[in-house]
């Protein structure tokens, strides 16, 4: 039973690059909000702000859901105004934390990846790069832990 | 009763000051970073994220430097401060065997698909200190293993699929909302989901005493660890202005499924029964007492007689809280002038009464 929602593809795209926006550091996003040329005229709608949501878990992993506690996110609306773009953009992020510049940021790109014309751009440019600095980081993790393999035997003579 | 008193301001300010002094430490050593509490301390910021009952790993580092180390000071901090947040929403319910475990044990079976992985566990050290100077030596044993991860299936699925387990998802177990202990005061008898709410963000201390009560035979637990879990989820927030499911990054939790001896009714077969436990960051102790008291307070559903203070869930979910608690506990520290006067006059005359019926 995974947390992911099943989604059209438009959706799950978004989705995904959400999720690298989302778990990029944030002096990486500055640094390529930074590169980024031309930029766009960028207008708050809303926030970027700090709020809380609450974490929920399921009784016994699998079961009905509980509230497990609270956890901070950082969420931003801006609106995309510039001659790069094929027309206004809306683009919006919720990321776990109080940083409100990677919010803003992850917002942004958002909305850049959401215009049909720098779609493919910022997706080879900023989120690809990202992706892969995390794919780096978990393999690194996972190498890690599967050094701590354990094989346990019994002394006593097994059963079958 | 408290009756308020007045005056004494300098002699607090003072006081504050001389309490922010002594926590400076020595003066000719570093402050220490709130960063460096976060990542040399993590079983600590783990605890106070947990009882703080917010995820915040840089917050919960602040409130302890601020606190001084003072692990309640430190929640109370952080609870104070989730109240001055507003609240999105809710998220979608994570998946903990979404993401491959940092750690993975299981207590009842010793090769189990995916296998067991220790992780960072300080299971099997020496429990001696290290060679002064090094606290935690900067050594690594490995440089990791290539591989491919097998999937890790859930210990209590294994059973599961024999029908030895009581099964964990129910067809509409997602058709009513969860109880919220932090919007609705409790009301007992609770649901089990309000109860883990209440135990998730409840004291070390208490839950693992009451969880070591009930094996010592305060309860009647026979309780097998099925399985234990560290590792990152993945977080969706179901964003009302998108329609989908937002991912928000990742956090880490802790896991674990108890099992217990179930000998059977004459509506049901023996089979094993479930105590769960869940809490943020690496908080292992924590989540092993909690499937314990959880599966204790589930003495209703399986007609056990309640006889043991951890099968008592008035008694157990009323005094768990640790905020409530000091609180209560440390007020008495206040000035209670007026109220010990009151007192100290009856006593005086019930005192002179005395010696007039003797005289």
């Amino acid at each position: 039973m995974r947390a992911t929602t099943t989604a059209a593809p438009a959706t799950a795209a978004r989705q995904k690059w959400m999720r690298t926006l989302a778990l990029a550091e944030p002096a990486d996003l500055a640094a390529a909000w930074q590169d980024w040329q031309p930029k766009p005229e960028v207008r708050r709608i809303r926030g970027p702000e700090i709020g809380l949501v609450m974490v929920r878990g399921r009784i016994d992993a699998g079961g009905a859901r509980f509230n497990l506690g609270e956890a901070t996110v950082a969420r931003a609306t801006v609106h995309l105004h510039g001659e790069a773009l094929r027309s206004d953009v809306l683009g919006i992020s919720y990321v776990l934390g109080t940083d409100l510049e990677h919010a803003e940021l992850a917002a942004v790109f958002d909305g850049l990846l959401v215009d049909p014309d720098l779609h493919d751009r910022v997706l080879a440019e900023v989120v690809a790069p990202l992706a892969r600095t995390q794919a780096e980081r978990d393999e690194r993790r996972r190498r890690d832990a599967r050094s701590t393999r354990v094989d346990f035997f019994t002394v006593a003579r097994e059963h079958a | 009763m408290y009756v308020a008193v007045k005056g004494g301001e300098r002699a607090i300010a003072n006081a504050h000051a001389l309490l922010a002094e002594q926590g400076r430490g020595h003066p000719h050593l570093p402050v220490v970073d709130p960063a460096q509490v976060e990542g040399q301390f993590g079983v600590l910021v783990s605890r106070v994220m947990t009882e703080g009952s917010l995820y915040d790993p840089e917050l919960a580092a602040r409130a302890l430097l601020q606190a001084q180390g003072d692990v309640l000071e430190a929640v109370t901090l952080v609870r104070s401060y989730r109240t001055t947040l507003p609240r999105f929403g809710y998220t979608c319910a994570i998946d903990t065997s979404g993401l491959a475990p940092q750690r993975r044990i299981s207590a009842t079976f010793k090769d189990l698909p995916g296998g067991q992985q220790l992780g960072a566990t300080f299971d099997y050290t020496h429990r001696l200190f290290s060679a002064a100077g090094a606290a935690t030596p900067d050594r690594r044993v490995s440089d990791g293993v290539d591989g491919e991860d097998q999937a890790m299936p859930r210990v209590a699925d294994l059973l599961g699929a024999g029908a030895l387990i009581e099964p964990d998802a129910h067809p509409d177990q997602d058709a009513t909302q969860p109880g919220d202990l932090t919007r609705e005061p409790p009301v007992f008898p609770m649901s089990r989901a309000e109860r883990l709410q209440a135990l998730a963000r409840g004291d070390e201390g208490f839950l693992l005493g009451l969880a070591y009560s009930s094996q010592r035979g305060f309860g009647n637990t026979h309780p097998f660890a099925g399985e234990v879990r560290v590792g990152e989820v993945e977080v969706e927030f179901d964003a009302p202005e998108l329609g989908f499911g937002v991912p928000l990054g990742r956090i880490e939790i802790t896991e674990c499924q108890m099992v217990n001896q179930f000998t059977g009714s004459a509506e049901t077969p023996a089979q094993f029964t479930r105590g769960y436990g869940l809490a943020f960051g690496r908080s292992e102790r924590k989540v092993m007492s909690m499937s314990i008291v959880d599966r204790a307070l589930r003495s209703a559903e399986f007609d056990e007689r309640v006889v043991s203070p951890v099968q008592d869930e008035e008694f157990v979910i009323s005094h768990s809280d640790n905020v409530q608690a000091t609180g209560f506990v440390e007020h008495l520290k206040l000035p209670h002038y007026v109220d010990f006067q009151a007192e100290l006059m009856l006593v005086r005359r019930l005192n002179e009464e005395f010696k007039e019926s003797r005289a």
